[in-house]
């Protein structure tokens, strides 16, 4: 046990294992910090404490959502091919991606009960059916989705407290496995269909009836990615080795659907007739390139070949394919309606203040759950 | 919704006297704000001006001509705010006017971003806040008078009555020749209850070009109507297939078994 201040140690108390380091204190007092800025923003309303306007109604809070809501796909992606699919090599690593969905939900569900201006109406979708919104989808599922998820990570949970659960929990995890499977298709693919209205206003680049199958397509591929980085960096931290052959699996199906969606979203842009779009000299077209070549079309080159049986190679893959969906969406929420709207919009910094106070205490929250419950090693 | 309420807005008659917006602020209870002028060559559509009326110089026979626009939010037949919400605050009444309701508004903006004219606004300053449009007066309408502001308009610039009657005296009226041939809201975004008429090219005067004349709604809704039973389809799919693998595996197992003895 080492004991050696409140900035470093590494104790268990009552069964729980506590560690605190440098890197770790810097973390809880972001934590702290997204605690008091979001008690700021609940008192002041959004006019104070953001840079939003009439002009950009939506802004760093919906790009966030949208985008963690996709590398969350780990969770139904890792589901499906783990549990429906019953691939045998990732069943060791299923719940990897569970985790990840679960910590990155609660990110967006908190990031979200701030973003809406009535959060003391955040019941009405419930109650006032808007059902013709693909938002009201969103909401829904999300929240049956969320349900699901605590019972997955209850079979977790119930292995280290609450023993006698474990049975019940037990038998309700096979209907909750086919739930958690299918229903994010269902919001993944909702939540482009929210731009569907935005047509005329979204830059044809991006805008296309196709949308929720495009944000489908990535947030399925982003789950594996998301998964591999984070196999390589537990690896590192915590010495917990997953089979490189597996790994390299993975990163090869996700590059697979990254091939056909790089395929299917040319061919779109050819029936939408906008491929000569891309001669244009708008600063869109970097944007778009930087996403579709270098973030996707690369990645998947690189998983395939030698290098995609390597760490670094995965690493790479890993970073570049994430970043391409992170870029998709921020070109979505950003790049792509910036025409439209004519005038600028950054964050203000309660707004990264509370995106990045909330990613610290997510990363916390992480740490403790593989240093406490049975993530890594599982027997199956 | 042919029948429905509506209001031709003859640019070529307005005289800019701004009645129209001072009648829309004494009626509907909104503050004047110094900093938002809801006139002038550069009014601040807000949430406290639910109509502007913009001062425009623009060009007509080599001459510099001034014009006045009024502003507000359009009535689309089928607005996309209203299939945008996800708790029904927003609704197409049968009269014509798109009315918001502040309880049942989560505050998710969604409307500000699906409109295509870009006219819901909020009230940053509140903690509290709701989203804020012209409502068409609909409450005067309800009770069978009309708008505010067209009451106020001393020109006839501003004429209320069903669409479908002002769409054929907008199209007598484009007969004469002196106006620009076409009715804007006739078509965008899949008609509007605003219809404008105008002697110089609507896009000389800040009109949205771009407008899309497709109903906005239908593209979202032939999305969510496949939805329900791909997602059912796709459960029963998972299912059959999880069992399938199961078996599959479990016989092959036990093949395995089966040899090893």
């Amino acid at each position: 046990m080492n004991n050696s201040g409140i900035l470093q140690f590494d104790t268990t108390w009552g069964g729980w294992r506590l560690r605190m380091t440098p890197f770790r204190a810097v973390l809880a007092g972001m934590a702290g910090l997204f605690v008091l800025l979001a008690a700021f923003r609940l008192l002041t309303g959004l006019g104070a404490s953001t840079n939003l306007s009439d002009q950009w109604p939506w802004g760093l809070w919906i790009g966030v959502d949208l985008t963690a809501v996709a590398l969350a796909g780990a969770g139904y992606s890792m589901c499906v091919m783990s549990h429906v699919l019953h691939i045998d090599d990732f069943h060791g690593i299923s719940r990897r991606g569970m985790l990840i969905s679960l910590l990155g939900y609660v990110f967006v569900l908190l990031t979200l009960i701030l973003e809406i201006g009535r959060w003391d109406n955040a019941y009405t979708p419930f109650l006032s059916w808007g059902h013709a919104s693909p938002l009201f989808e969103v909401v829904i599922a999300v929240s049956i989705y969320m349900a699901i998820q605590v019972v997955e990570f209850s079979e977790v949970a119930t292995e280290k407290i609450f023993h006698s659960a474990n049975r019940y929990v037990q038998l309700l995890l096979p209907a909750a496995f086919i739930i958690g499977a299918i229903l994010p298709f269902g919001h993944q693919a909702s939540l482009g269909a929210i731009y569907l209205l935005m047509k005329g206003r979204l830059h044809p680049l991006w805008w296309s009836d196709m949308l929720p199958w495009f944000f489908l397509a990535t947030s399925f591929y982003a789950g594996p990615a998301m998964v591999v980085l984070e196999a390589i960096g537990s690896a590192k931290c915590f010495g917990q080795e997953v089979e490189m052959r597996i790994l390299t699996r993975l990163a090869r199906i996700a590059a697979a659907i990254m091939g056909v969606y790089f395929v299917a979203k040319l061919l779109d842009l050819a029936r939408l007739g906008q491929l000569q779009g891309l001669g244009a000299g708008s600063f869109e077209v970097p944007m778009f390139l930087g996403e579709m070549v270098i973030c996707t079309a690369l990645p998947a080159a690189l998983a395939f070949s030698p290098w995609g049986k390597t760490k670094k190679g995965l690493f790479i893959f890993s970073l570049l394919s994430i970043a391409g969906v992170v870029l998709n969406r921020v070109n979505v929420v950003f790049t792509g309606m910036y025409r439209a709207i004519g005038s600028g919009y950054s964050p203000s910094l309660v707004e990264w203040g509370i995106t990045l106070g909330l990613l610290a205490a997510v990363i916390l929250a992480y740490l403790f759950v593989v240093e406490n419950f049975n993530i890594f090693n599982r027997q199956h | 919704m042919n029948g429905s309420n509506a209001v031709l807005v003859d640019l070529t008659q307005c005289v800019g006297c701004g009645s129209c917006t001072v009648a829309c602020k004494l009626w509907n209870g909104k503050p004047y704000d110094k900093g938002a002028p809801a006139t002038g060559l550069h009014p601040v559509a807000d949430h406290s001006n639910w109509t502007t009326l913009t001062q425009r110089k623009a060009e007509k026979d080599g001459a510099p001509a001034w014009r006045f626009v009024k502003a507000q939010c359009m009535h689309c037949e089928e607005p996309a705010c209203v299939s945008s919400c996800m708790s029904k605050a927003m609704r197409k009444t049968e009269q014509g006017p798109v009315v918001y309701r502040p309880d049942l508004c989560a505050g998710c903006r969604y409307c500000m971003m699906a409109c295509p004219f870009e006219v819901p606004k909020y009230e940053w300053g509140k903690v509290i806040p709701s989203v804020s449009k012209c409502q068409m007066c609909s409450t005067r309408l309800a009770h069978g008078r009309s708008p505010a502001c067209t009451d106020a308009c001393p020109t006839g610039a501003l004429r209320f009555g069903r669409r479908q009657e002002l769409l054929g005296i907008a199209h007598d009226k484009l007969k004469t020749g002196r106006y620009v041939n076409k009715v804007y809201g006739e078509r965008e975004a899949g008609g509007t209850s605003w219809l404008y008429i105008s002697d110089i090219p609507f896009g000389q005067l800040g009109f949205k070009a771009n407008v899309t004349s497709e109903s906005l709604p239908a593209i979202a809704e032939h999305y969510m109507r496949k939805t329900p039973a791909l997602l059912l389809g796709g459960a029963a799919l998972f299912m059959g297939l999880s069992k399938l693998i199961q078996r599959k595996k479990a016989v092959a197992a036990a093949e395995e078994g089966k040899r090893e003895q």
